[in-house]
């Protein structure tokens, strides 16, 4: 009991939850789990949106949000294959120009957020519709089209995009997995993630504790902006080719598999083991449904209500939380809310 | 150094922002093993003294001294590194962090090499705890507590104490028992006279006469950007300083105006 108490208590319940309840739904739908665990589909799927939504859970922490990188997956993939595949340069040039493109609008989104005091939803909706507009008509000016064919060489397709086991598992599969660790790394382990939840607790004491608040929200959107990049990059990779598209998917899919991996809207809560397993469920939700006798479409409903569960439950375990931390003295428990209404008061 | 030495002075400090005065003429001092109480009504310009002591805010004209010799800062790290901390209304603390995480927020101890250094969380924690706890604050004895579970009167304790270990030598403290009850206000008052005990300079500001007379030695009353009273403890009492505070109107006066 104790220790079931005590995972309740982790930022990451409800995606456990989320991901039990989900299991237990299709199992009840005459799912073939043999089948849907041999499955490459939702796996793939998984590793698209999670290589992003590792940065964006960051960023999230950190008290911001990145919609552009619906519009940096498809620019990723376009400059891939502009460079590589129209202009026939070398590959590393469409690599290293798809990365360049992601930290460029990182970094235009990151000081656009620390110069101004506009909400990152409305710099990076600016910065999303910009991009759109950008690839497309670039695709138009250079190549005279909005699909780009590109060959790409044997040892990109074994690094990025060629299919593993013989099977149609993809190589983002590893390199999901491999940066989920290194991202563990940052907000876990090392100095920077006490930084981020800093940030997210609250920025202007994080500032004056010394820590580099700009300069980390910049980072991190260049993380964001450029981890999008390398994903339409590996696609186009993939697949030998690259369309414009608006990608308003996969901002919806990504933030919504951050929360339900448990990460807190307003910030400061949140775990990369968490947004890991929401991902993964979102995908399970998402894909597996081909499993079972439902009709796709429902499963948009279920990622609703998903959705829905999961902002309710993050935040009752953040008063979870907070009051498992206070032991056996509910006295106190009002005091945060007095010194808010105080606050508003003495303004 | 001498004791005569203030730690920190201002002498004729004017701050305008454009075409609007805030402070006039502004002469403060502080030395150590003393509380300078700072009082005002809302709107008399105590943000923008503390923001200009805490080097937020650059003096217009006239200067600043530490140990009487003139300083300057450009930013709120050049006065932290000459040792001036200044903890907030809320203690800036983050609810959702470890009491340990949050006691070494943006100085955090690590230990590993290169790129794998990673955050002490054990040595944290077990500072963080000592640190607190020898600043009277005994409940807290678990370094992973999150913060928010604790109360104000121990937040701001946190914050306090996270100031002193990391040598402040001048404490400003800007309404730190504002939003607190009578109980946990007295628990914040005696961690401002075990910090006097220590000889830091303390800088509390507060409209509540009655915690400024429990701890102050030494008064100052801030009316629309001036100084309009300083004086040293017993020289004047709690009627007239709260007097003073109305802008020089008596209660009688206060009485009058709303017609009672």
């Amino acid at each position: 009991m104790d220790m079931i108490k005590h995972l309740m208590s982790r930022p990451f319940a409800a995606s456990v939850v989320a991901l039990v309840c989900v299991l237990i739904f299709y199992l009840f739908a005459g799912v073939d789990f043999g089948k849907l665990m041999g499955a490459a589909s939702w796996l793939n799927y998984a590793a698209r949106i999670g290589i992003v939504a590792l940065p964006v859970c960051l960023l999230m922490i950190s008290g911001e949000i990145d919609i552009s990188i619906g519009a940096m997956i498809p620019a990723g993939a376009m400059t891939t294959a502009i460079i590589s595949g129209h202009f026939g340069l070398p590959m590393v040039f469409g690599i290293m120009g798809a990365l360049a493109v992601g930290v460029i609008v990182g970094t235009i989104n990151g000081i656009l957020a620390v110069r101004t005091t506009v909400p990152t939803l409305i710099i990076t909706l600016a910065t999303l519709v910009g991009m759109q507009g950008v690839v497309l008509a670039g695709s138009k000016l250079l190549t005279g089209s909005a699909s780009v064919p590109l060959t790409a060489p044997d040892w990109a397709k074994t690094l990025f995009g060629q299919l593993m086991f013989g099977g149609s598992h993809q190589v983002i599969i590893l390199w999901w997995a491999l940066l989920a660790v290194v991202f563990w790394f940052i907000l876990h382990i090392s100095k920077y993630g006490n930084w981020i939840y800093a940030i997210g607790g609250d920025k202007e004491s994080a500032r004056n504790a010394g820590i580099p608040v700009n300069r980390m929200t910049i980072i991190l959107f260049i993380l964001t902006s450029t981890s999008a990049a390398f994903v339409g990059m590996c696609h186009a990779i993939l697949f030998n080719s690259a369309q414009v598209s608006g990608g308003m998917n996969d901002i919806f899919n990504i933030i919504v598999s951050v929360v339900v991996g448990g990460v807190l809207l307003t910030g400061g809560l949140g775990t990369i083991l968490g947004v890991f397993l929401g991902t993964l469920t979102f995908a399970i939700v998402n894909k597996g449904i081909d499993f079972t006798d439902i009709d796709r479409n429902w499963s948009n409903l279920i990622i609703g209500v998903m959705l829905l569960v999961a902002v309710a439950m993050n935040e009752s375990f953040r008063k979870f939380a907070i009051s498992a931390a206070t032991g056996k003295k509910p006295a106190h428990k009002n005091t945060p809310k007095r010194a808010l209404s105080t606050r508003s008061n003495a303004q | 150094m001498s004791s005569n030495t203030p730690v920190l002075e201002m002498r004729n400090v004017d701050k305008s922002f454009g075409p609007i005065d805030v402070l006039h003429d502004i002469s403060l001092k502080v030395n150590e093993g003393e509380v300078l109480c700072l009082l005002g009504d809302n709107g008399a310009g105590k943000s923008t003294l503390i923001k200009t002591l805490s080097g937020v805010h650059q003096p217009t004209r006239g200067e600043m001294l530490m140990d009487g010799k003139p300083v300057s800062f450009n930013r709120p790290k050049d006065a932290q590194d000459m040792g001036i901390a200044t903890v907030h209304q809320f203690g800036g603390t983050y609810p959702l962090m470890s009491v340990g995480r949050n006691f070494f927020a943006g100085a955090e101890p690590t230990k590993g090499f290169g790129p794998f250094r990673i955050f002490d969380r054990q040595k944290a924690n077990k500072i963080a705890v000592e640190q607190v706890q020898k600043f009277g604050i005994t409940r807290i004895t678990d370094g992973d507590r999150l913060v928010g579970g604790l109360s104000g009167g121990e937040r701001q304790s946190l914050a306090i104490a996270r100031a002193v270990y990391f040598g402040a030598r001048v404490l400003i403290l800007d309404e730190p028992t504002a939003a607190l009850g009578v109980k946990q206000a007295a628990h914040v008052l005696r961690i401002v006279n075990e910090a006097k005990r220590r000889g830091l300079a303390v800088i509390f500001i507060t409209h509540q006469v009655m915690h400024a007379m429990a701890v102050g030695d030494h008064f100052a009353v801030l009316i629309r950007g001036a100084i309009a009273a300083d004086f040293r403890k017993g020289d004047k009492s709690r009627e007239e300083i709260a007097d003073l505070m109305a802008g020089g109107e008596s209660m009688a006066d206060l009485e009058a105006s709303i017609g009672v």
